[in-house]
């Protein structure tokens, strides 16, 4: 499998609003110390690849940076430090504004959260689709409606809804406009942010029936971002775990949510309300996650909620090692990989970065 | 079942005047909760589950009627009562947790006022006792460090910590009938749980009876005894919850089960829903509202719908249900496509 989009050490990094003033930070140079300014770690050295055709799930509970890595990947936001590697290209270097006029932008295209709320209102169905096909293949008059008009078709959107504005379009509707306008310039890699969590389940149903058969039809790589385990399993080949800006654990969709190493993603997948599995003895979550802002890099982003949380999580941040095909960053995943899996695993352990 | 219903929806049928028209949003509902049960009112989106929940409570939008139907709880209609009646019984005999706490509570009152707010006007505690109790019912619900928390304002809390909050209010005068309205729709699914077990053992301390009102059909098997199925306004199946996905009988529920992603071994596996919710203005409605998309129809579809008998213990609005199974299992339910 080539690779198609490598992301190495890729992290991210906001000023905190609300941080020390101006005349502070003019009082602290004077005295000579560092002007320090608190920071929020969004994602923090990420690495990964996506390979040609691949589908990856990026999962992970709202502000731990799934939305952001995604941006930046998209090149929507700059990253603070970090690759990212489009084929052989390096893409991150590239200021967003740049890269918006780029040759490349047109292989990395991205499906909303929210399709109701992400399409322009006063463009219609058609407009929505056309704008980057006009933008990014100078389509005009006749090869840009009968391109639209195909795209359309693909994603199932009856060709008498073009002319409707997005509020005429009911929610399963509008998803495929957003899918539609994203697959319309012919992309190597389709992100969808979360492209179901507003649709009933009938719906969802369809929509992702749909996203398996454009694939299969294009060969595109997909990085499927949601908190819907139970989708990213039936959909994705590989699966990222992502905690406050870190990736915690990755490797086999089915498999991670199978034998779920990390303590996150053991409370993750045990959080899954499941019909027909009515246990109430779980394993559950206390508190909230620790402050992204200036997080200390000696001790686990996962200390404090983790029910293991012993000594050495304190004073030594788990790295991500390498286990076979997945990567977890705990330091008793041993303990978990000796009681699940076979012990191919266990010989070709090795630390990795 | 032996005990006495909490309350008891008969016949609920609810309209609003539009612009373009009357939406029928409610025909015909009846349900009932038994003190101490826990039920789920489950169907997509424009089902009518909320309005339900609404109408019980009498807060429905001004450009709503009830045209039809009572709501009994203990010995008094709840769609007949007076303002001032409905005053006393909000808050103090049933409680109700909003769908997104953010927007739901006050913005720029501290979250420790708004629960002695409910205390003071429901509880019987005095004005000056009040804050001491407010803190009690944040530390009930699991928040940490309450003292401090009940100075600090929604803004402030985090989506899981204002669904503690909003489960505080609701809870604080011990009221006999809790209705959850997607009590965890917009929150991570570690919070979901938590705040779900949350929920249910509350329940189960005060005796609560519990509606519990949601779109994830998996969470309302695993959280409920019973499960209501609505569509388009009708009450089409209520069951209990093992009977519900080991065979379910409604050509919509089994449908909706075979749509949950969960149960499915591949993205193939999952059955959608062909056609969608008729549009509820139409004056030539059929009489069952999902006949129009049922691969099940039958000429009797076009009579009046059949109507829960006293005492069913599994009753369906269907003219030509799926067979029911002698002995039902426990597995993931395998719906025929006919």
């Amino acid at each position: 499998m080539t690779v198609l989009l490598d992301v190495a050490e890729v992290s991210k990094r906001f000023l905190v609003a609300g941080g020390p003033g101006p005349w502070t930070r003019f009082k602290r140079r004077l005295s000579g110390g560092p002007e320090r300014l608190p920071k929020v770690y969004a994602v923090d050295d990420v690495s990964f690849i996506i390979g040609r055709g691949e589908t990856i799930g990026l999962v992970g509970e709202s502000g731990c940076g799934k939305s952001t890595l995604v941006r930046v990947l998209t090149r929507l936001l700059d990253a603070s430090s970090g690759s990212v590697k489009l084929g052989t290209r390096e893409i991150a270097l590239k200021p967003s504004r740049v890269f918006a006029r780029d040759r490349d932008r047109a292989r990395i295209q991205m499906v909303f959260q929210d399709a109701g709320e992400s399409i322009n209102p006063r463009f219609t169905a058609f407009a929505a689709i056309a704008d980057p096909l006009r933008r990014l293949r100078k389509l005009r008059g006749k090869a840009l409606k009968d391109r639209v008009e195909e795209v359309a078709s693909q994603c199932g959107l009856p060709l008498q809804l073009l002319t409707r504005f997005p509020h005429q379009l009911s929610g399963g509707q509008r998803a495929r406009v957003g899918i539609a306008r994203a697959i319309a310039v012919e992309p190597d890699l389709l992100v969808l942010d979360e492209p179901t969590a507003a649709l009933d389940v009938s719906v969802q149903v369809v929509i992702l029936q749909l996203l398996q058969k454009l694939k299969k039809e294009f060969g595109m790589s997909y990085l499927f971002v949601s908190h819907d385990l139970s989708v990213v399993r039936l959909l994705c080949d590989r699966v990222l775990v992502m905690y406050l800006g870190k990736i915690v654990e990755s490797g086999p969709a089915n498999a991670v949510f199978e034998w779920p190493w990390h303590p996150y993603t053991q409370a993750l997948v045990a959080a899954v309300p499941r019909f027909n599995d009515r246990a109430t003895q779980r394993l559950r979550l206390k508190g909230e996650p620790t402050s992204p802002i200036d997080p200390d890099p000696n001790v686990c982003r996962f200390y404090g909620r983790c029910p293991i949380g012993a000594r050495d999580c304190k004073t030594t941040a788990p790295a991500l090692r390498r286990f076979g095909d997945r990567r977890v960053a705990c330091h008793f995943a041993e303990e978990f990989v000796v009681q699940r899996v076979s012990p191919v695993h266990e010989t070709q352990v090795k630390p990795q970065i | 079942m032996t005990a006495a219903p909490a309350l008891a929806v008969e016949g609920l049928s609810v309209e609003f005047r539009t612009r373009i028209g009357i939406v029928r949003a409610l025909d015909n509902v009846s349900f009932c909760v038994t003190e101490g049960e826990t039920i789920a009112l489950v169907g997509e989106s424009g089902s009518g589950k909320s309005v339900t929940a609404y109408a019980v409570m009498g807060i429905l939008d001004r450009a709503a009627r009830v045209t039809a139907g009572r709501a009994m709880l203990g010995g008094l209609d709840l769609l007949s009562a007076k303002p001032k009646q409905l005053e006393e019984i909000r808050g103090s005999k049933i409680g109700m947790i909003f769908q997104n706490p953010r927007t739901a509570l006050n913005p720029i009152r501290s979250v420790g006022r708004q629960i002695a707010d409910v205390l003071i006007r429901h509880g019987n505690v005095s004005r000056r006792a009040a804050p001491a109790h407010a803190v009690e019912m944040l530390r009930a619900v699991g928040i940490t460090d309450p003292a401090r928390r009940a100075k600090a304002y929604p803004f402030e809390m985090s989506g899981g910590m204002c669904q503690r909050v909003m489960i505080a209010i609701a809870i604080a005068a011990k009221p006999s009938l809790l209705i959850a309205d997607e009590p965890t729709t917009g929150l991570d699914v570690t919070t979901q749980a938590v705040i779900m077990d949350l929920i249910s053992d509350l329940a189960k301390e005060l005796g609560m009876a519990t509606i519990f009102i949601t779109h994830d059909l998996a969470l309302a098997g695993q959280r409920s005894a019973r499960v209501v199925v609505m569509h388009a306004g009708h009450v089409v199946e209520d069951v209990p919850t093992e009977d519900l996905f080991a065979n379910p009988r409604h050509p919509y529920s089994a449908q909706l089960i075979a749509a949950i992603p969960d149960s499915a071994a591949s993205l193939d596996a999952l059955a959608s829903i062909p056609g969608s919710m008729p549009d509820l203005r139409r004056t030539d409605l059929p009489p069952c509202r999902y006949s129009e998309r049922c691969p099940r129809q039958i000429a009797a579809c076009a009579q009046l719908l059949p109507r829960p008998a006293p005492g069913t213990v599994h009753f369906v609005a269907c003219w030509n249900p799926l067979p029911k199974r002698t002995a039902p299992t426990l597995s993931a339910p395998t719906v025929s496509a006919a």
